[in-house]
């Protein structure tokens, strides 16, 4: 309780915005749609997603097209426990599991690589998983020499359909309100987890690995190893989003692991800002937004995203949130809630 | 054994193509030190321009080529202005998300500009039909391809070492600051250099265009087989993009013709076992 009185302290206006934020998510299921529900629990997994995202991205400097591979495992993994057993919290740590094994497996070649050399990698291995997922059955009858009949194992190139929600303890997962709910509980969970370890001194590292590799190297630090850890950890974020993906939309294809739903997580931050704290969360919403609205309205939406990302990259560069911080914030502060610690332009993560 | 020999050639000319793609990817890294995202839409646009001018406007093959790597060029000229000058001084992630976000836009506009219908790709009179190789008849236009990839090798290295141009680009590539020291512009050197590599990209697709379908799709799928080739050969090197090229598209043909699905993931094994052995790629030096 010390830590949530001290951060009350410190930082009553996003405290503020917080518990505010909390409290309309919590009401939301008395007045919004089912459509609403399903959005903010599609907005919630996004969020998951481009968080660990940008702990590759914005703390430790490594741009990954490849979180797809992540992302589709967890949403295989869990979408493979869910019909054997349909248990959500099992399909949930399943799928976290999963992609972590993937993630260390993948990680230990290319954390070996940094900048330019990163992003062609992990975009390689992600569409390797693309393919590989659609020809699984083939490769596992060459494999073990027992001919695998095709589309059994994950489905070929439909993918797999009719997965059932599940249960949690016996509470039926089927109505949207629970599922909202339960979303809600699992991303606060890791939204608050993902605070905690940005701020610990391994988070600190990750960005000290970002600032200045050679000095993080001499401090004694091993940067491969943080590396690897911090592709680990955005695996895991991306399995679980891929695993509550699975659940809401109750089927899964080898879509999932294509270098465009790579791209989400990536477009999501850019648009919230990659180096705060909320960033990725804002941007998700947003992009999610601005895409379903483009889809109703246009088949060019790939060009949509293209100019979004040409005018952030060249106009609004410090993404929204990174805007709203430098700008209106400190307006905002000094009218509503004046902080007792503040220092002028001090920038807060 | 005919078989396989036969095989090695097909995988030859897809391996010319990877080259053909590589090779302005491996130009624009060194000299801009930019990974051109969308380098694979400039090799689309090469293949869809040289399509209208040959097949919708009835020209003569060799002007529609040329045409179209004029135009590309262009493309890249307007590319280098607007979008990355802005941004040489940015982080590389920031670099290569806005080539990201250039790639998607240029991939809508050629789906604007040219719809989803397939045409059957025309092969120019002169060079169409087969010739009789290994007791297997085997495609003229084929033979022409591997050929217009060697040319190409021979004619970039030519202008890299014997013209003051292509020395004043290895200059900037091996140092930047050096090279502006003694009097180079930079500037001038980037817009030039970068267009080189875009018409180079679009030669490539302008030959390709009737030996593959032109689709909206080309530059997105391109890029992936591209950036895998300069990782294998190394980033940077040319001889390591023609040498991994080959590789992988010789490999791929081989391997389909002992295991099908190795035409999918032959490429991906031979970059994860090169990297592991060598994490500096065929050709690169230790890091």
């Amino acid at each position: 309780m010390n830590w949530f009185r001290k951060q009350l302290q410190t930082q009553r206006t996003r405290f503020i915005l917080l518990v505010t934020l909390v409290a309309v998510m919590l009401a939301m299921p008395a007045f919004a749609s089912e459509y609403i529900l399903y959005m903010l629990t599609s907005i919630l997994f996004i969020t998951l997603f481009s968080l660990g995202t940008n702990l590759l991205l914005g703390y430790t400097g490594l741009l990954s097209f490849g979180q797809a591979a992540f992302y589709g495992v967890g949403a295989f993994a869990a979408a493979r426990i869910l019909l054997a057993y349909p248990s959500m919290p099992l399909a949930i740590l399943g799928g976290m599991a999963a992609s972590a094994l993937a993630a260390l497996i993948i990680g230990l070649i290319v954390v070996r690589h940094t900048a330019i050399y990163f992003t062609m990698l992990t975009l390689a291995f992600g569409m390797l998983f693309y393919e590989g997922v659609q020809k699984a059955e083939l490769i596992l009858s060459y494999i073990t020499g027992v001919k695998v009949p095709e589309a059994t194992v994950f489905g070929g190139g439909w993918g797999l359909l009719d997965i059932p929600r599940g249960t949690i303890f016996n509470l039926p997962m089927d109505s949207m309100v629970n599922y909202y709910y339960f979303t809600f509980i699992i991303a606060g969970i890791a939204i608050f987890l993902f605070y905690r370890l940005v701020h610990s001194p391994l988070g600190l590292s990750f960005q000290a690995i970002r600032d200045s590799e050679s000095r993080v190297a001499f401090a004694g630090i091993s940067v491969r190893k943080h590396r690897l850890i911090c592709f680990v950890i955005a695996g895991v974020f991306a399995g679980l989003a891929g695993a509550i993906r699975t659940g809401l939309l109750g089927n899964v294809d080898p879509l999932v692991f294509h270098w465009s739903t790579s791209a989400t997580p990536i477009v999501s931050t850019l648009l919230g800002g990659m180096y705060t704290f909320a960033g990725p969360i804002v941007g998700s919403a947003i992009y999610y937004i601005i895409r379903d609205f483009v889809f109703r309205y246009t088949f060019v939406w790939q060009m949509a995203v293209g100019l979004v990302i040409v005018a952030l990259v060249l106009g609004l560069s410090g993404g929204i949130v990174g805007s709203f911080e430098q700008k209106l914030l400190p307006k905002f502060r000094a009218r509503f809630a004046p902080d007792k610690n503040q220092k002028a332009g001090k920038t807060v993560y | 054994m005919a078989d396989l020999a036969y095989q090695a050639l097909i995988g030859l000319t897809q391996g010319m193509i990877y080259w053909l793609i590589a090779a302005g990817l491996t130009i624009a890294f060194g000299v801009l030190g930019i990974l051109n995202f969308a380098h694979g839409s400039l090799y689309m646009f090469g293949s869809y321009l040289a399509l209208t001018f040959y097949q919708y406007l009835g020209m003569n093959f060799g002007l529609a080529v040329f045409l179209a790597v004029a135009s590309v060029g262009g493309i890249g000229f307007l590319l280098e202005r607007f979008a990355l000058r802005p941004i040489y001084a940015r982080s590389l992630e920031i670099q290569l998300i806005l080539l990201f976000g250039v790639m998607l836009i240029f991939a809508d506009t050629a789906l604007l500009g040219w719809g989803t219908n397939l045409s059957f790709p025309p092969v120019p009179p002169l060079l169409a039909g087969t010739t009789e190789i290994l007791g297997r008849r085997f495609p003229i236009y084929y033979i022409f391809l591997i050929g217009a990839g060697v040319a190409v090798f021979f004619v970039i290295r030519g202008i890299l070492e014997k013209t003051w141009w292509g020395r004043t680009m290895r200059a900037a590539s091996s140092d930047r600051e050096m090279a502006s020291a003694i009097g180079i512009n930079i500037r001038t050197l980037f817009a030039t250099s970068f267009v080189f590599a875009s018409a180079i990209a679009a030669f490539g697709g302008a030959l390709s265009m009737p030996w593959r379908i032109s689709q909206p799709s080309l530059g997105t799928d391109v890029i992936i087989p591209a950036f895998v080739v300069v990782a294998v050969g190394s980033l940077g090197s040319l001889v390591g993009a023609l040498v991994a090229a080959i590789l992988i598209g010789v490999v791929t043909a081989l391997g389909t013709f002992y295991v099908p699905i190795m035409e999918v993931i032959a490429m991906y094994l031979i970059m994860t076992i090169v990297l592991i052995i060598r994490p500096q790629g065929l050709f690169g030096r230790a890091r």
